[in-house]
């Protein structure tokens, strides 16, 4: 097709690849400007693309001034979209993108087969994938479970299943101590996260509120040396390693597991984009783009993860609606010169310790936002306390709280019988207490409810006597698509 | 009772049932395995060595010139991935060029056809990312690259076809001579046939001295390797050997018939016959010694290691002068292929290391010729010559996949998205003959999980089709072996 025969050819002003929380900011922002004629490309079965796994909270203090979690945040741009009318392939793989004027789009799916798509204007929003054990040359046996920490998630949030019950952690990004959190909530035992790196490279709060709220040792400079077991993953070799990242000998500790995770960073997605000829960045491994966020390739505009890897969701959304509204101003209003190539602010990558030496009874890190302050509390005479080193009111209430009667949101999921998932992603309504999070988990666990489920649904009230309930945060129709 | 029985589903045993299916033979294969192709098959380089190596008058360089010359024809009748490639042994000093000419000699002496010593200059232009260590090189337009387990797959899909009784999760336990032929205690079942074909890889020494008292020895020899990113595939274009030492051919780098690229293997003797576990000295000597060859891999690209145990014969059964029709001088570094004296109707087939991928299809034909002496068989009539393998999304052209879908929908459902597989592929693999019950084994007929993600993406896919498919629940979905198990049974996280 790409050589001339044209199949149910489809014109519209503006394509978008990819259906998360990039692709979803860039066409409402492109509405906005007054580009109607819209086509996203979603290669899932639903929009929100991987925020729809990532059932925990910490979203979108900066978009909705509220903390949110993955499928509500990717559930309000849903909405949006919807209102909209912007018009959304799903279950659809795009294939080959030429740029130029118009850009041609070649996708398939089930029912159109194989068919192409010109457009005035592209925006590029696929995303990230994980990387993969082969780039860390770890030797040993290539057994079951060893999974990505993203490929766990998916299992444990999505498919409601249990991918091993004796885990060490390789790597502590953020999405790795999430899961640390997540398979113990769900009843595996977290041996361990090691890091190669002195520092983690995820946020302060996620190793206060993932690991220490579990006891999970964290080990800094150390990594797995060997993986065992032929079969299933019997256990790996954990060794210190030294300032040039190289296993010490001597160090090598055996450590019985049956999974391990990988949390060793994400990839920007540019197989597509290279295939359009795009120029590429090897800092960031996405395309260079101009302060337009265009590619080289004409018509042809990135954003999100594909640019470059982004910590929080709510930057890739305020970049997006950028690239949102720079696409529809060049189907507006046509191209200018591409000029010299910008390389998007990228934050510097966090390098996240906790202070050595921390008296963890008065110096506590909060976990109200990705900020992480390290909050100094010490003990007045009259009973009251005096603390300092917060940024916002949040630190004070979260160490009043944490010193007193510590307080947790637990999110998890529930089994759904009739639906089109197999289970429902769920929150505590309210923080609940530390000491109940036990009780809990136990009751969400046993739940069981019927299809349709939606955002906001009360499944659970009054939770382990807390008189909080478990609220749904994602949404479920019946099979029948109801 | 059978007329044959073949030990072993690997490439050697395969090759062998699929010759033998041309005849009116009842013929059985005995796999411990839950698939074919899952020992020394399934880790190798995946080479058609041109035939220079082995020594003039060896069995080894017999069926390597053989096997190469039919490779291609046999990869159009079975419809595996086979490219003509050319390889070249690439030599770093003045001084060792005497030693390329002596290799080109031994080829010419191996009738291989159309070798030719490159100086530097013609190095170059041949084959750019090689010029900058070497001096010279031997060069061997046939020499080419082949797809292990596709070629191993389709020998054993026609066999099937043809008549051929596979049973999987049968390790042979015993064996006993009988008045006429042999009883095979396999681990559930026991078996009878005229005639025993040993063709059990690393484990060809334990099988043979089940029956005869005159014992062999084989020794697990590791290759590790480094597999690439397809993104560097094109790299190189040739297979990159560099001269042989006194341990094996050295390191090589080669791009693969899908287009990545491969470094190894090494070669370190050991004694566990599972030990497939790569070591952090072996990825370290492949990255060190490949350099030589090429230069400048990025080491970031590598998306997997693996290691592969070659059956290498250290003690060779103490045999009379004329064993098998051959002397014993010349066994030294050979296959042993031939019938065992003490055990008429007992065919050993051990020691197929380096080249074995190679003459698979030779020592095929090699030892039907054997069985068809002791049998005299008749030939089938309604023998099939051919196999259509699984078509592939990712190798087809636009309109042919417009084709496929609207044939079957499910063709357009990307399952893996490294390897553009489909539903429909996926489908096609669990449903033919002797379809895929594993990870592993949709894996090895697709490619599914076997690009950059290394299937991080498409294994909960994977495994929920495999369920579906196969009627079972996702906890009892195994990626190859019997412990192999993805997830815990529903119940058992519930009760946590």
């Amino acid at each position: 097709m790409r050589k001339g025969t044209v199949n149910d050819m489809k014109t519209v002003d503006l394509v978008i690849i990819g259906g998360g929380p990039a692709g979803m900011a860039a066409a409402l922002s492109a509405y906005e400007k007054g580009v109607t004629q819209i086509l996203i490309l979603e290669r899932d079965k639903e929009l929100g693309g991987i925020l729809n796994q990532c059932i925990h909270n910490g979203f979108g203090l900066h978009t909705f001034k509220e903390e949110l979690t993955g499928p509500e945040y990717a559930d309000r741009y849903i909405s949006m979209v919807q209102e909209k009318g912007i018009e959304s392939l799903l279950n659809t793989m795009v294939v080959d993108i030429q740029g130029g004027s118009p850009c041609q789009i070649t996708a398939m799916n089930k029912e159109k087969g194989m068919f192409q798509v010109e457009a005035k204007a592209v925006v590029l929003a696929m995303g990230c994938r994980e990387r993969a054990r082969g780039a860390m040359n770890i030797p040993g046996f290539r057994p079951a479970g060893i999974y990505s920490a993203g490929t766990a998630q998916r299992y444990v949030n999505i498919e409601g299943r249990m991918p091993g019950k004796e885990i060490v952690v390789l790597g502590s990004g953020d999405i790795g101590l999430i899961m640390a959190r997540r398979m113990t909530l769900q009843g595996a035992k977290v041996k361990l996260v090691a890091e190669i790196m002195p520092y983690s490279g995820g946020l302060r709060r996620n190793i206060v509120q993932c690991l220490d709220d579990y006891n999970i040792p964290l080990k800094l400079s150390h990594t797995v040396t060997e993986i065992h077991g032929k079969d299933r993953v019997e256990g790996v070799t954990v060794a210190k390693v030294d300032e040039n990242l190289r296993a010490i000998p001597g160090t090598e500790e055996f450590v019985s597991c049956d999974t391990l995770l990988l949390s060793c960073g994400l990839i920007p997605e540019n197989e597509l984009t290279q295939g359009a000829g795009a120029k590429m960045d090897p800092v960031t491994c996405g395309p260079v783009v101009n302060e337009r966020l265009e590619t080289t390739v004409t018509g042809v505009f990135a954003c999100g993860n594909v640019l470059h890897v982004h910590d929080l969701v709510d930057n890739v959304s305020k970049e997006s609606e950028s690239a949102g509204a720079f696409a529809a101003d060049y189907v507006l209003n046509g191209g200018s010169d591409w000029k010299e190539a910008v390389r998007p602010k990228i934050p510097a990558k966090t390098k996240c310790t906790l202070p050595e030496g921390r008296d963890a009874s008065s110096q506590l890190i909060c976990i109200g936002c990705p900020v992480g302050c390290l909050i100094t509390a010490k003990k007045r005479e009259d009973g009251g306390y005096d603390i300092t080193g917060n940024t916002c009111q949040k630190g004070e209430a979260y160490v009043r709280n944490e010193l007193t009667a510590p307080v947790r949101t637990i999110t998890s999921m529930i089994r759904v019988l009739g639906g089109s998932m197999k289970v429902v992603p769920v929150k505590t309504a309210q923080e609940i207490p530390k000491g109940k999070i036990n009780a809990c988990m136990s009751q969400i666990k046993e739940a069981c409810v019927n299809a349709p489920v939606k955002v906001g649904d009360v499944l659970i009230e009054n939770v382990a006597d807390t008189g909080i309930s478990v609220i749904a945060t994602g949404n479920v129709t019946d099979k029948t698509g109801g | 009772m059978y007329d044959v029985i073949i030990i072993g589903a690997g490439v050697s045993g395969c090759a062998i049932a699929r010759e033998l299916s041309r005849f009116d033979l009842k013929v059985l294969v005995l796999e411990k395995a839950f698939d074919v192709c899952e020992g020394t098959s399934k880790a190798n380089s995946g080479i058609v060595h041109a035939g220079y190596d082995a020594k003039p008058g060896t069995l080894k360089a017999r069926l390597n010139l053989a096997g190469s010359l039919k490779m291609e024809k046999l990869s159009k009748e079975l419809d595996f991935p086979y490219k003509r490639n050319g390889s070249m042994v690439l030599c770093f000093e003045e001084k060792d060029k005497e030693k390329l000419r002596e290799l080109k000699a031994r080829g010419e002496e191996n009738g291989v056809e159309d070798l030719c010593i490159l100086d530097k200059e013609e190095l170059c232009k041949l084959e750019p990312a090689a010029g900058e260590n070497a001096v010279a090189a031997l060069y061997a337009p046939t020499g080419a690259i082949v797809c292990p387990f596709g070629l191993t797959i389709a020998l054993a899909e026609n066999a099937a076809d043809n008549g051929v009784v596979f049973r999987f999760k049968s390790q042979v336990k015993e064996i006993k001579k009988q008045k006429e032929g042999y009883l095979i205690q396999a681990k559930d079942q026991s078996y009878e046939a005229k005639v025993v074909i040993n063709a059990a890889g690393v484990y060809a020494d334990k099988i043979h001295n089940m029956i005869s008292e005159r014992k062999m020895e084989i020794t697990p020899r590791k290759g590790e390797y480094l597999l690439y990113d397809k993104n560097i595939g094109n790299l190189v274009s040739h297979t990159l050997f560099q001269l042989p030492t006194a341990l094996g051919k050295g390191i090589l780098v080669t791009p693969t018939v899908h287009g990545n690229l491969l470094t190894g293997p090494t070669a370190l003797d050991g004694k566990d016959r599972e030990g497939t576990d790569t070591t952090g000295e072996g990825i370290r000597q492949v990255l060190e010694k490949a350099s030589l060859s090429v230069s400048n891999i990025p080491e970031r690209s590598v998306i997997t290691s693996f290691a592969g145990l070659r059956a290498h014969i250290t003690k060779l059964p103490d045999e009379p002068e004329t064993w098998v029709g051959i002397k014993r001088s010349e066994i030294e570094d050979d296959f042993v292929i031939g019938q065992v004296s003490d055990a008429p109707g007992f065919i050993d087939v051990a020691g197929i290391e380096s080249p074995g991928l190679s003459c698979a299809p030779a020592v095929g034909e090699y030892v039907s010729e054997i069985v068809q002496n002791l049998l005299k068989p008749s030939i089938k009539k309604n023998f099939i010559n051919n196999r259509k393998g699984i078509p592939s999304m990712s190798l087809s052209s636009d309109e042919e996949r417009h084709k496929l879908i609207q044939e079957d929908p499910a063709y357009g459902n990307v399952v893996c998205r490294c390897e553009m597989v489909t539903e429909g592929e996926i489908l096609n693999a669990v449903h033919r003959t002797l379809g895929a019950t594993t990870t592993d084994g949709i894996k090895r007929r697709t490619r599914a999980g076997m690009g950059r993600c290394q299937s991080g993406f498409c294994n909960p896919k994977v495994v929920e089709i495999l369920a579906r498919e196969l009627g079972k629940e996702e906890s009892e979905i195994r990626k190859s072996g019997e412990d192999s198990w993805y997830l815990l049974p529903l119940e058992t996280d519930q009760q946590e």
